[in-house]
């Protein structure tokens, strides 16, 4: 087949949107889980809690708000419009959004059959998102260097959801797999290509785009566009060697790929916020706050990661992943996906209106879609939530105040994400009943 | 001699910088600063469909045979940023800050994604398929424009 070219301005709204209203929600039961079980839930990163917690917020929240966005992306970036996006979005949010509540119960409650159900479910509907996605962004004649920082996240993604059906299935059928391959060495493979290899690589394929876009920065040198993907993908390569027999003891190389590879995202974050430094439009807007919290968060994870190494004692601390967790995900990923999707709803609410005919009446601009003062108090609060969140892992007496405080900050998101979607509800009748006025008028 | 791909993305990002410093006098509230700052943006915006409409897109069609594809999309994205160019100069002359800010974010957006999709498929595209003509037509919208730095 040819290489499609469609210049669609963007798939129907309610594909990302649907996957967008719901992301924060689950951020909300994580931090609830953690209030509620206190303490014992931030033991280590084994215990049930911590598993639960976890994986609500990285497929429930991340996931759900990578995929939406990305359906969104693709379009622009690659010029190609993805197959069905609307029943793709009606297949593939439903399925994620079930999976990761089975496999939250399942850690929560130590359910079998609840293992085997997620693992199905996400085999099924990643299988689904992978194989669009994949379509879309091997056949697009669009160049640029984010195109294949895309793809290989998306290749990313499928090492993570394979590894993944392979450890809930296990854990489903209690049927070791030690013979074969250690369940940790599994697990470390399945968390580096989930965080390293999809979220990561998601976000610096993204900001190669958005970061030079929004602020008018200039642009990420070559050099480093070509670097950091392809040496982090090489790195993933290497640590997945871990799963070879006989390969999972070599403690020393493993040091030294890991060494490497939070080298290199602290080179991203500093460049980073280098670049955003040299903006020529000064103003500091929510979305900018938010970039430049992730990548002190990634610079924070990167020198703590250094601080444990350097300190075995401090290091081998049950509650030290944990500490690097808080980082990794509230910390850099969320912070990102909160800021971008301030900029995207007002931006695809502004562009939906227009498609309705917005020549019919004057429509509200970006800035009058969230209320300015509403986001600047939620991020300010997801920002003190994450501050607490740290606090708690060196202090669990704080899991109480420190839970509330996200779960109170993922709701704000919510709401204000809601308003924007009611807005575009509200203005998109008014613009449809204008019309039918007109053409009534007319005849 | 450069071809679309040369002067045009360059035209582009001289067209931020046009769009960044009318925005700043607009946010200090310096509107008689701002105004010959939003002209200068806005005539070279126009200068910059101009070219595009009036010489890069109808030598496209003419090569490919494409007319109700890409640049009929893009086409429509300028007469959108035109609107919007509109409703900045209304709130220049009404020294309305918030407005400005408001329209000015919004029309930054739309023009953003609207170079990137120029800038990495239909410029190269254009290259491609203008053959040996692509510098005439380069050349020719080169003196419509002000020269952007690369």
């Amino acid at each position: 087949m040819q290489p499609t070219l469609s210049f669609e301005q963007a798939p129907p709204i309610s594909v990302p949107y649907r996957f967008f209203l719901t992301a924060p929600l689950f951020g909300a039961v994580a931090g609830l889980i953690l209030a509620w079980l206190g303490p014992a839930a931030l033991e280590s990163r084994w215990s049930p809690g911590a598993l639960a917690m976890t994986h609500l917020i990285v497929v429930d929240f991340m996931l759900q708000a990578m995929c939406g966005s990305l359906l969104q992306f693709v379009a622009v970036v690659a010029g190609a419009n993805i197959w069905r996006p609307r029943l793709v979005a009606a297949v593939v949010h439903p399925l994620i959004t079930a999976g990761a509540v089975f496999l939250a119960t399942a850690f929560l409650l130590e359910q079998q059959v609840l293992f085997l159900l997620a693992a199905l479910v996400f085999a099924t509907a990643l299988g689904l998102f992978l194989t669009v996605m994949a379509t879309a962004l091997l056949r697009t004649p669009a160049r640029s260097s984010s195109i294949y920082v895309l793809r290989l996240a998306v290749l990313g993604l499928l090492v993570t959801v394979v590894l993944g059906v392979t450890l809930a299935s296990t854990l489903g059928l209690r049927e070791s797999l030690q013979s074969v391959w250690s369940l940790l060495a599994l697990i470390n493979v399945h968390v580096a290509w989930g965080l390293g290899g999809w979220a990561l690589m998601l976000v610096i394929g993204v900001s190669y785009l958005v970061v030079p876009m929004f602020q008018l920065t200039p642009a990420y040198p070559v050099w480093l566009t070509r670097l950091v993907p392809a040496g982090l993908f090489l790195l993933l390569c290497l640590w997945s060697l871990q799963l070879l027999p006989g390969m999972d003891a070599a403690q020393a190389w493993q040091s030294g790929v890991l060494l490497a590879g939070m080298l290199l995202a602290g080179l991203y974050a500093v460049a980073t916020l280098w670049l955003q430094s040299r903006r020529r439009r000064r103003q500091a807007d929510v979305t900018l706050n938010f970039w430049r919290g992730a990548m002190l968060a990634l610079l924070g994870l990167a020198v703590s990661w250094l601080v444990f190494v350097a300190l075995p004692q401090l290091g081998s601390h049950p509650r030290a992943p944990l500490w690097l967790g808080v980082l990794a995900l509230p910390g850099v990923f969320l912070s990102v996906i909160m800021g971008m999707l301030y900029k995207i709803m007002p931006f695809l609410n502004w562009l939906h209106l227009q498609r309705q005919g917005g020549t019919v009446m004057t429509q509200p601009n970006m800035k009058q879609m969230i209320p300015e003062r509403a986001m600047r108090g939620q991020m300010r609060l997801h920002f003190a939530a994450l501050v607490l969140l740290l606090a708690a892992v060196v202090w669990p007496a704080l899991a109480l105040p420190a839970g509330l405080a996200f779960s109170a900050s993922c709701l704000w998101l919510e709401w204000n994400l809601i308003g924007a979607a009611r807005l575009y509800a509200r203005f998109r009748d008014r613009i449809r009943a204008a019309a039918r006025a007109a053409a009534s008028a007319r005849t | 001699m450069s071809l679309p791909t040369q002067i045009l993305p360059a035209h582009h990002r001289h067209c931020d910088d046009l769009f960044v410093a009318a925005e700043e006098f607009a946010q200090r509230g310096d509107w008689a600063a701002a105004a010959p700052a939003f002209t200068r943006f806005n005539d070279q915006m126009k200068a910059h469909f101009e070219a595009e409409e009036s010489l890069l897109f109808p030598a496209f069609e003419a090569a490919t045979g494409m007319s109700a594809g890409p640049t009929q999309m893009m086409r429509h994205e300028h007469e959108q940023m035109r609107s919007l160019l509109s409703q900045l100069e209304a709130a220049c002359a009404a020294r309305d800050g918030e407005a400005y800010a408001g329209v000015a974010e919004t029309l930054l957006m739309l023009m953003q994604q609207h170079n990137m999709k120029e800038e990495n498929i239909l410029y190269p595209m254009c290259d491609q398929a203008l053959g040996a003509e692509a510098e005439r037509v380069a050349a020719k919208m080169g003196a419509l424009l002000e020269p952007g730095h690369a």
